[in-house]
């Protein structure tokens, strides 16, 4: 690399100012709000004049504990058990998809690749009355069937995608060296398969975490409401308050962790999301 | 059952004459195959295809749940009132607009983010693709609560930051006029998805062939001309996914403006009528026609695609 004239290096400290900013002043303007006074909100400051934790306390202990405990409660649940069932459902394709040679395999990608682009609400208006009928509205299974036609699609075509990069001859040198089937598969397979799989588990996951229509379509009470719709019934302390400070309080809750894993595996995180898009 | 042993087996079935019986290896190939991704493939088909369908027979009656009883075979009347009624032309006209001009839009900052990326050295690069990631890993609605309360006239500061600029003054009010309430609708939009754009344009960006572009630089071909006569046409698959998918996936935009807006002063998108006929008044016959509709304009959007700009799907291996 050739050294960089004093010039270019400010270019690019600014030009990484700029994308820093950008990409974080939302997040950090959530942030600043979670902490201001209920009395201080409108001063139209970006930073809150007495830092204060009475939004964190309103949504851990006040009169919002109702809402946002068993709502986050939920979404944990709900988003666990989705993209666990999705990534190892995924896994058994993926396997079968890069491994073995069988008529159809093209057929799986492609429904895939159909589902994942479906317009989600053309699916909550014959799901809210099916499970309206059948006893699955407002509760976790009526909201983890629907996840899966979120979070499976993109685990094929991730884990497909890692699987047909494993060099499976390993397995076969393994073999040959005196291992047994499943010594060979679990010694030599499993600890190249593993990243490609948690990395595939943190995107479904995500995409779990983030859905908003299924969540306010297909349920009514705080049973099975997660996060993101709990988020739209907040009111605030008293009928002359807004909610503000606690939605943000909220927001910040189920920001954090993810953020931290964002920081934690970007770079799995890059590497599932581009896997493959562009080369055949 | 390596792939080695596959690709022999599958030569020797191609050998004989054609359907004729595959080997018993190929066939218990055949076998484990579905066994292994068949319970994925049924689960994908019985979450969308068949919901779809119910909602294709739902939207030929007249059904409300208010009054089930009541449910009568009218054909395809309801598509006729929706068809007919200016709040979908609306609608459709809001959802067009915000999906052209967000995917316009992420489309070329995304690219200048993946140049960035692309360009920069690693002691940046490293901290670039991290922050990046941040907006992505964002819920839609902490990002419109976010870019809703920036914006709103009294817990907002933006008015209060750039009030200098002609028009923004404390006392304007950002979500009481379509063409202001639509800015921030698609500010966050555009804030939350360009990330991933990026990420797969500098995907792209990578398959360009590096001595390419210095032989042209050798040649004296100025940056621009090296951008238009190398670098995008050497793209153009990776451009045309990454567009695809976001003018989908922007198509159903729902999040951000049922939290800044719930649909006041002309902001209704096609999702939000579809939510409101359904779930808010029940009428499950009318919001499964819209469904439907919906449906098919996503499969026209997709078709577009495919024939006119010839976007080729098999370059989308692995995304979304």
């Amino acid at each position: 690399m050739k050294a960089l004239s004093t010039k270019m290096k400010v270019w690019w400290i600014v030009i990484t100012i700029l994308v820093l900013v950008w990409s974080l002043l939302p997040v950090l303007s959530i942030f600043a709000t979670s902490f201001k006074l209920p009395s201080q909100l409108n001063l139209g400051s970006f930073w809150p004049k007495t830092w204060s934790t009475t939004n964190y306390e309103q949504i851990f202990a006040g009169s919002a504990k109702d809402l946002f405990l068993p709502a986050l409660r939920n979404s944990i649940g709900i988003s666990l058990i989705a993209t666990a069932i999705a990534v190892v459902l995924a896994t058994f394709a993926a396997y079968a998809i890069a491994r073995l040679d069988f008529p159809g395999k093209r057929l799986i990608l492609t429904t895939a690749l159909g589902v994942s682009i479906f317009p989600v609400i053309s699916l909550v208006t014959p799901l809210f009355n099916l499970w309206r009928n059948i006893g699955l509205y407002d509760t976790w299974l009526g909201l983890i069937i629907p996840y899966l036609s979120l979070t499976l699609p993109i685990s094929i075509w991730t884990l497909a995608a890692f699987f047909r990069q494993i060099p499976w001859e390993l397995e076969q040198a393994a073999q040959v060296d005196g291992a047994t089937t499943w010594q060979a598969f679990r010694k030599a397979i499993v600890p190249l398969a593993a990243p490609g799989v948690f990395t595939t588990a943190l995107i479904a996951f995500f995409i779990a975490w983030n859905d908003f229509v299924y969540g306010i379509s297909l349920t009514s009470t705080s049973r099975a409401r997660p996060v993101p719709a709990a988020l739209a019934f907040f009111t605030g302390a008293s009928q002359f308050e807004e909610p503000t400070g606690a939605i943000s309080a909220a927001a910040v809750v189920v920001t954090v962790p993810v953020v931290i894993l964002v920081l934690l595996f970007q770079r799995q995180i890059v590497s599932g999301l581009t896997q493959g898009a562009v080369k055949g | 059952m390596t792939s080695a042993t596959a690709d022999v087996s599958h030569q020797v079935v191609d050998e004989k004459p054609a359907k004729v019986r595959r080997s018993d290896r190929a066939r218990s190939e055949v076998r484990l195959g579905w066994l292994l991704a068949g319970p994925a493939f049924l689960v994908m088909v019985a979450v969308t295809v068949y919901p779809i369908i119910q909602a294709f027979f739902d939207s030929l009656y007249s059904y409300r749940l208010t009054a089930p009883a009541d449910k009568h075979f009218v054909g395809l009347h309801n598509y006729q009132v929706v068809l007919t009624d200016s709040v979908w032309w609306k609608a459709f006209g809001v959802t067009t607009f915000i999906t052209l001009v967000t995917v316009l839009v992420e489309v070329i900052l995304g690219f200048a983010l993946a140049l960035v990326m692309h360009r920069a050295i690693k002691s940046f690069r490293g901290i670039l693709r991290t922050v990046i990631l941040v907006p992505y890993g964002i819920i839609t609605v902490v990002s419109a609560f976010a870019w809703f309360y920036a914006f709103d006239i009294n817990s907002g500061y933006i008015n209060h930051w750039f009030d200098w600029v002609p028009g923004i003054s404390p006392s304007l009010n950002w979500f009481a006029h379509q063409g202001t309430s639509l800015f921030v609708i698609m500010a966050s939009e555009i804030w939350k998805t360009t990330p991933f754009i990026s990420l797969l344009l500098l995907a792209g960006l990578a398959q360009v062939p590096g001595d390419l572009e210095e032989a042209a630089q050798v040649d004296g071909a100025t940056w621009w001309q090296r951008m238009q006569r190398v670098v995008l046409p050497n793209m153009k698959a990776a451009i045309m996914v990454a567009v695809l998918f976001r003018a989908l996936d922007a198509f159903r935009i729902f999040d951000n403006v049922f939290i800044m807006t719930n649909g006041a002063n002309g902001t209704t998108v096609l999702s939000l009528l579809a939510y409101r006929t359904s779930i808010g008044r029940l009428e499950i016959g009318l919001g499964s026609a819209i469904s439907v509709l919906l449906f098919l304009c996503v499969i026209g959007i997709c078709f577009i695609a495919i024939k006119l700009f010839k976007v080729d799907l098999a370059a989308a291996r692995g995304e979304r």
